[in-house]
């Protein structure tokens, strides 16, 4: 679905590269971790996925066009990045969630409430929730509500910078559990997940890649002895 | 109601001495008492202010008194395009954040607004037997459209600016989501707009009630019958305001192009606060 070739980003064109000619495949089905270390470049690499900065070099292919021009925001409404610090206007949960449906890309959707209080109830969150005010959030439901807010547009490729980095370990577990669904609910889905938990990694994903100064180095092999997702076994 | 009837006694004003501007600026050392008695420090920078007053007003008259005389259509333009500049450049000088390329479109966008304005009065609603480039007519209009201008185009600019730096979080998330450069930035832009313009509305609600318009009262003292003068003060209000509307407009989609590119991107890195005390 995605090809991403030679991506270069470089800081105001002097040599401390931030990311160096990045070639990357995305294909339905995908669950990808991408680990590395912090200032590796992982987020500015999914940013530059989404086509959200000024590429230095490179290009990114969507469905085998050209991502540019007009074409980005319906492209981006494919292809969603997951901020690792999500920032909205002040509001309730349910405003937050309708924002992005009176875009224009989105404007055909119905917001559902049903679907969302179904999540929430994977989540561990009632109802009640939708009309929290935004302000009395803590940093994990702020994520979760970043979640839903993206999840529930459809698109066909998360890309996730660090989704469960303010979670506890039980609804981390439950947001893993709800993303790999959503990810095998249809064929044309793919996510990229960062994260600096190779345990995690390797829950959520069928492929690691690893990040190192700017650069994919190999495919890290799953180290022996790590606990394999019981209830979500490899489906390779 | 007779004394509508009656004709207003007109008298011819009174032309001032260097003598008797002498004894006005006794009056500016009331201020000077003040910042002693009170330990104000502000002797120096006062006597500074009330000689650039003297000397800056004094070079503007010399200026004027020869372009007047002169009354040629080009002594005109190069006068209008100084003051042009001035104003732009003060806009510049006024920026709380700049970004690389703000000039331009500070520049276009007081270019634009005030020589259209000007234009469109000159030529239509105070057509006459004048020529258009009547300096009496062509220099204190453009002057007063590009002071009001100014304002609206440095506040908008600003404010565009400061939203786009505040509110980059959401701009980002709207964009990452689909949102066109448009939609992502349309808060940001209306804001600026209302900061931009609210002044001259401000005062077109208020004007004459609390104080009168120095224009007006220029012409007041000269000798202008109170109702001429309050038609010209109506077309200079909706002179300026226009043209602070326009320009400000400008302003912000020159600048709103500057910072987001074709591909629905925000360059945040064009961005930077001025440093005031680097500047000094």
């Amino acid at each position: 679905m995605l090809d991403a070739i030679d991506l270069t980003r470089a800081k105001d064109g002097d040599p401390p590269l931030l990311i160096h000619r990045i070639r990357l495949s995305l294909r339905a089905g995908d669950r990808l971790a991408l680990i590395g270390p912090s200032g590796s470049g992982k987020t500015i690499l999914l940013r530059a996925l989404a086509f959200l900065d000024p590429l230095d070099e490179g290009a990114i292919f969507w469905r085998g066009e050209q991502v540019g021009g007009n074409r980005v925001p319906v492209f981006r409404s494919r292809v969603v990045y997951l901020h690792q610090r999500p920032d909205w206007t002040a509001g309730t949960v349910e405003q937050v969630l309708r924002e992005p449906l009176s875009l224009e890309v989105h404007r055909h959707r119905a917001f559902s409430r049903d679907r969302i209080v179904g999540w929430l109830s994977r989540l561990g969150r009632s109802a009640s929730f939708l009309e929290q005010s935004t302000r009395d959030l803590s940093g994990g439901e702020l994520q979760l509500l970043a979640l839903m807010r993206i999840v529930q547009l459809d698109p066909n490729i998360l890309l996730l910078d660090e989704p469960t980095a303010a979670l506890d370990p039980t609804t981390t577990s439950a947001v893993e559990g709800w993303l790999m669904d959503w990810c095998d609910q249809a064929a044309d889905r793919a996510y990229v997940w960062v994260t600096h938990d190779m345990v995690q990694a390797t829950r959520v994903s069928r492929r690691v890649i690893r990040m190192e100064r700017g650069e994919l180095v190999a495919p890290t092999a799953t180290p022996s002895g790590l606990p394999q997702s019981r209830r979500y076994p490899s489906q390779e | 109601m007779s004394f509508l009837g009656k004709k207003i006694p007109v008298h011819e004003y009174i032309e001032l001495s260097y003598g008797q501007v002498a004894l006005a600026a006794v009056l500016i050392l009331v201020n000077a008492a003040i910042s002693i008695l009170l330990h104000l420090k502000m002797e120096r920078l006062l006597f500074i202010a009330a000689g650039r007053t003297v000397v800056q007003l004094l070079m503007v008259g010399l200026v004027l008194e020869w372009v007047f005389r002169w009354e040629k259509w080009y002594a005109v333009i190069g006068l209008g395009t100084v003051m042009t500049m001035i104003a732009v450049w003060t806009v510049l000088y006024q920026r709380t954040w700049r970004y690389s390329g703000d000039w331009f479109a500070s520049m276009t966008a007081m270019w634009l607004s005030a020589w259209s304005v000007t234009a469109y009065v000159l030529a239509l609603v105070l057509h006459g037997s004048a020529p258009w480039y009547t300096p009496q007519y062509a220099i204190p209009l453009l002057g007063m459209v590009l002071g009001n201008s100014l304002n609206g185009i440095a506040l908008g600019m600003n404010a565009f600016t400061e939203s786009i730096v505040a509110q980059r979080g959401q701009i980002e998330s709207l964009l990452a989501v689909g949102a066109t450069r448009w939609e992502a930035s349309r808060e940001a832009m209306q804001h600026a707009m209302r900061t931009g313009t609210m002044p001259i509305i401000n005062s077109m609600l208020v004007v004459g009630l609390v104080s009168l318009p120095g224009m007006m009262t220029g012409q007041l003292v000269s000798g202008m019958e109170p109702i001429q003068a309050v038609k010209y003060q109506i077309v200079i209000m909706f002179m300026t305001a226009s043209a602070t509307a326009l320009g400000t407009v400008l302003a912000v989609v020159g600048s709103f192009y500057r910072l987001f590119n074709q591909d629905h991107q925000l360059l945040i890195h064009r961005i930077r606060p001025v440093d005031r005390r680097a500047a000094r």
